[in-house]
């Protein structure tokens, strides 16, 4: 990734703070788009070995809920340590959980994902003494790295805090994927045996890419959970899983960026139209996305490539890694 | 600029000033309101939303709230715990209103009493029952005109055992939240201290907006209870009224539906006699000692004028929330020489207040709970409506029923004396 | 656990599973010929409940014989499956067939965000109750319980009468057969100059029907609110996806098999019921990922 790239995302990092700082009532959107986007960002990870994830949800809910449990056990703590709380414990359920579902692909993979995060939310919405049942989990305000802020100060921090996570995870995916374990994963998607009559056990790449996408949609978790100060069953349905899914594709499953251009687009209608008419806003966002898909199937990220990388840029004719890839630049070599 | 023009300029720039720190009446009072407009318990929800704007445009037609009109904003409860969450911070924090009545749901009272706190904005919890709130915590911010859950399980269970002292068995099946498990809580603390002899012998949560009992009903079918008690309400109530009573389970068993007064017009036939009533509170809208008032009987009227249904409990919560509302304004300029008060002055002047809206007068004491009469009684048929009536009514007082200062409800109802069996109610039969 | 409340768990079960299978049994069959996993397919089930519950007032309105609520209910779900089935497949559906499976699960995703805000539009936000062709048919009385002879016969008998229905349609008919030869491999039928794009098209017609046919069957039996399709949609996934994608008569047993353990563990430890069908679609896919009735498939190098 070139120095110019890094510029641009962290230019665009300081756009949204600088927005969150001077327009208050943006403070809650720009959060939850973060933290949804986080989530997102994980789908886009598994993506790039060509498998869906119907079940993601189950990291996000499982991070924000053993957050809130300790905070519960704690009286109240820092954020601090409910991230780390919320990532250990996500980390710790993906490499479960992943030994066995890295086994299965396409339509399978799907599926296990799906009903291991349902079982997860029978078991949050069921259990009302342990988890708060249907009502959630309730956790007080935590601190911030040790200062204790009123409101205001808080969502601020918050802001920057998520925006900051954001940042950190986009170039750590990037990174990734130019690593040979991130190449790796093209290969399970166009031709796993090749990969492993070469040594690499493909087991072994999906495996840790799933636990990669399982830290950043806990990340986002704990935010979400530490804003509202409550985390519900929801964050584990099916609907929620789905969302991301459709964040992802949104913003564009080419760059890591797309996550939380498809996040704030997302969240924003959905806020916003809801105040205007009510029930519309899954209307919209319905036909937007079947837009993308016919028409622009590389997400909004894409769209802006093609706009303003210029025509020379366009995607070839040949649409064989649609999503994946944003139109390579001239001279580099297509897969 | 000549020294006189700067002193003129600063005269008037303070008396600018002060003329706005003279906290002069705001142009509007803005109101955000948390009802369920969506789902099963929309049927409970926008009857409230219906009361309030009734309530409000005769208000704005005589000058408003304290000669200011009131401007109302309305969340909706049904789109989610999330979302409503998302909606209370954008009004206080963006649309910048006066004050919000919140909430409904038990569970999102939890959720908001803290966050009114910390937004620092005037909250007055309008329905919701769950008694944890001013149990747990202390808040200046967080007030309940309206009654809550000991009182109105302690005086169901009191009337139950009138009604059938002999009781064996009991099955309860409510709504699996905070409220159908805190209001199961209360009940049957209550019941063993005054019947330790009684066996629960189911104990089922369907799920809140479940729209299907069929298993229930199988099961306590089976199980044939003397009593079965449901504190559910709105849609999941009229469901599980309607297939309990096709099957025949309300002819074997004895329902004690303590919230089922808000939903005796949609059950219409469906609802059999015998059913123990309630209605959180003493709201009923042929309230025996307030049915021949000229006030009650215009609210009444003008209600169903405008939403073609009598009013429910919710309609007359939201009279007492709102009325209760104005008091505190009222007291809070009374006590600040007539000036416009702050949110604190008038959440702080709320503690004490007494308001009559369409039922018994309701105290807020110091923790910030409104102790309400409660009134129950069994259903029966009048020809003269569609629906069942309430018949061989009792009020229970508050203050014998509600829990003390400064006491867990759990803890309190464990110590429960049987004399409590024998306190005064004043009773009234319907006039057919 | 006593015999009586075995027998009592298995006849709330059997009517449980009878709704689950008839729509089940459309979401695998599309699945099967189209390869799509149809997310709109729950839509289509709480459409067609809003449309059989819309008629049965219809016809309490206009005071006509309540008696035509039955047949009413076969024509909500016939409108529904045909108007919206086609609407989508052809619009939609038909464009994406060759797209990446992702984009074509978010596309049936997006149907349902949209048919959701459609019921709201239409329908508005409130819960309706129309319980006529349930209340007709009275009640049966079984040991000292008293069931809905609607729940406890015409459910199940509908849900036998699809299931033989299809059977005998896709063996025996000559489109039956057709549209099995397209599941079983599209080239080869396309091959022999089989129109596959029809095919395709009367097949989730036909999908579309049965869930509509299981909205409209449970709409005297609930309240019908938005939102309806989505417990339901997953639920059907669980038993198509432990079937085995594409199988029907696996449908019909593994709808039997998750509605029997959720009624089950309602009477033995009901904090489970609704962890069931997740749990038992977990261990079978854990244990043989293709469905308890799938051959196994070879994998392609």
């Amino acid at each position: 990734m070139s120095w110019r790239g890094l510029g641009g995302l962290v230019l665009a990092a300081l756009i949204l703070a600088a927005v969150g700082y001077w327009l208050p009532w943006t403070r809650t959107l720009l959060i939850i788009a973060m933290s949804k986007g986080l989530a997102a960002l994980g789908i886009i990870v598994l993506l790039r070995a060509g498998q869906v994830s119907f079940g993601h949800a189950m990291f996000f809910a499982a991070s924000a809920y053993a957050a809130g449990f300790v905070s519960r056990a704690l009286g109240g703590t820092d954020i601090a340590v409910m991230l780390i709380v919320g990532v250990v414990a996500a980390a710790a359920l993906s490499a479960v959980v992943g030994l066995f579902v890295v086994r299965y692909r396409q339509i399978f993979f799907g599926m296990l994902n799906l009903a291991l995060s349902m079982v997860l939310y029978s078991i949050l919405e069921k259990f009302f003494e342990i988890t708060g049942g249907s009502d959630g989990l309730r956790m007080r305000r935590p601190s911030m790295f040790g200062l204790v802020l009123d409101r205001n100060d808080f969502d601020l921090a918050l802001v920057f805090l998520s925006i900051g996570f954001a940042l950190l995870a986009t170039v750590g995916v990037l990174v990734y994927f130019a690593s040979p374990l991130g190449q790796a994963l093209r290969a399970i998607k166009s031709n796993e045996t090749r990969l492993e009559y070469i040594g690499v056990s493909a087991r072994s790449v999906l495996l840790i890419s799933y636990v990669i996408s399982a830290v950043t949609g806990a990340v986002g978790g704990v935010l979400l959970a530490a804003l509202q100060e409550l985390a519900s069953p929801s964050f584990s349905y099916w609907i929620q899983s789905g969302e991301f899914v459709f964040i992802a594709i949104l913003g564009g499953a080419a760059h890591p960026i797309g996550a939380f251009a498809g996040a704030l687009v997302y969240e924003g209608v959905q806020i916003y139209a809801s105040a205007f008419a009510t029930d519309v806003w899954e209307l919209i966002l319905g036909l937007v996305i079947v837009g993308i898909i016919l028409f622009a199937p590389r997400g909004l990220v894409g769209l802006a490539y093609e706009t303003f990388a210029g025509r020379a840029r366009k995607a070839p004719a040949d649409d064989s890694g649609a999503i994946y890839d944003v139109a390579p630049a001239a001279g580099e070599q297509r897969q | 600029m000549s020294k006189l023009g700067v002193l003129a300029a600063t005269a008037a720039f303070l008396g600018m000033t002060s003329f706005c720190l003279a906290a002069d009446k705001p142009p509007e009072i803005k109101i955000g309101i948390t009802t369920f407009l969506s789902g099963p318990a929309s049927v409970f929800g926008v009857p409230g939303k219906a009361s309030a704007e009734l309530i409000v445009d005769e208000w704005n037609k005589q000058g408003g709230l304290a000669g200011v009109p009131v401007k109302l904003f309305f969340v909706d409860e049904g789109a989610g715990t999330q979302t409503m969450i998302a909606e209370y911070r954008r009004l206080v924090q963006e649309e910048k209103v006066d004050a919000m009545l919140a909430s409904i749901s038990s569970g999102n009272c939890q959720v908001v009493a803290p966050l009114a706190e910390d937004l620092k904005v005037l909250n007055y919890m309008w329905d919701c029952s769950t008694q944890r709130i001013f149990e747990e915590g202390k808040y200046r911010y967080v007030y309940r005109p309206q009654s809550y859950a000991t009182p109105e399980m302690l005086s169901t269970v009191l009337y139950m055992l009138r009604k059938k002292p002999d009781l064996k068995t009991i099955a309860v099946v409510n709504q699996d939240y905070a409220w159908g498990r805190d209001s199961w809580q209360m009940f049957s603390t209550a019941l063993k201290a005054l019947k330790p002899d009684v066996k629960a012998v189911a104990e089922l949560f369907p799920k809140f907006g479940a729209p299907d009992y069929s298993t229930e009903i199988s099961r306590l079918q089976a199980l044939r209870p003397d009593v079965v008690l449901s504190t559910a309400w709105g849609g999941d109530l009229d469901t599980f009224v309607r297939q309990a009573s096709q099957r025949g389970l309300m002819r074997q068993s004895l329902f004690v539906l303590p919230l089922v007064e808000s939903s005796l017009e949609r059950l219409g036939a469906d609802l059999p006699e015998g059913v123990i009533v309630g209605g959180r509170g003493d709201n009923y809208f042929l309230n025996p000692e307030y049915k021949d008032k000229p006030d009650f009987k215009a609210f009444v009227e003008a209600f169903h004028k405008k939403t073609n249904a009598y009013p429910i409990y919710p309609v007359f919560h939201m009279a007492q929330t709102l009325f209760a509302l104005r008091n505190a304004y009222e007291k809070a300029m009374a006590a600040n020489g007539g000036q416009w008060p702050s949110p604190e002055q008038v959440a702080d002047a709320t503690k004490g207040i007494t308001t009559e809206a369409y039922s018994r007068p309701i105290t807020i004491r110091e923790d910030g709970q409104g102790l309400a009469d409660q009134l129950l009684g069994v259903s029966k048929r009048d020809p003269k409506y569609s629906f069942a009536v309430i018949d061989d009514m009792a009020v229970y007082p508050a203050d014998k029923v509600s829990t003390p200062v400064g006491k867990h409800s759990a803890d309190w109802l464990k110590t429960l004396d049987p004399s409590i069996l024998d306190i005064k109610v004043a009773t009234f039969k319907h006039q057919m | 656990m006593t015999s009586e409340l075995l027998l009592i768990a298995t006849l709330d079960g059997i009517a449980y599973a009878a709704l689950v299978f008839i729509v089940s049994v459309g979401l695998t069959l599309i699945f099967g010929v189209l390869r799509v996993l149809n997310v709109a397919h729950g839509s289509l089930y709480a459409v067609g409940a809003y449309v059989a519950a819309s008629f049965g007032l219809g016809i309490a309105a206009a005071k006509i014989s309540p008696w035509l609520s039955y047949p009413a209910l076969a024509v909500a779900a016939a409108i529904v499956g045909i108007v919206l089935g086609s609407a989508i497949e052809r619009l939609l559906l038909q464009r994406i067939y060759d797209k990446e499976e992702v984009l074509q699960l978010l596309a049936t995703f997006a149907v349902f965000m949209i048919l959701d805000d459609v019921q709201r539009l239409i329908w508005g936000v409130q819960p309706y109750f129309v319980a006529t062709p349930l209340q007709l048919l009275g009640n049966v009385q079984i040991g000292s319980i008293t069931y809905t002879a609607y729940q406890i016969i015409l459910l199940p008998a509908v849900a036998v009468v699809v299931l033989v229905g299809l059977r005998l349609y896709l063996r025996h008919a000559t489109s039956g057969k057709v549209i099995l030869a397209v599941a079983e491999d599209r080239e080869a039928a396309r091959a022999i100059g089989i129109n596959v794009s029809r095919v395709y098209l009367t097949t989730f017609i036909i999908g579309a029907i049965l869930a509509a046919l299981g909205g409209s069957l449970a709409s005297p039996t609930t309240s019908i609110l938005p939102g309806m399709g989505t417990d339901m949609l997953v639920l059907s996934f669980a038993v198509a996806a432990s079937a085995g994608l594409g199988r029907i008569e696996g449908a019909a047993i593994t709808a039997l098999l998750i509605g029997l353990g959720r009624s089950i563990a309602v009477y033995w430890a009901p904090e489970l019921d609704i962890l069931v069908p997740y749990l038992i679609m977990t261990l079978v896919l854990l244990v043989r990922p293709q469905g308890l009735f799938s051959s196994f498939q070879s994998r392609r190098i």
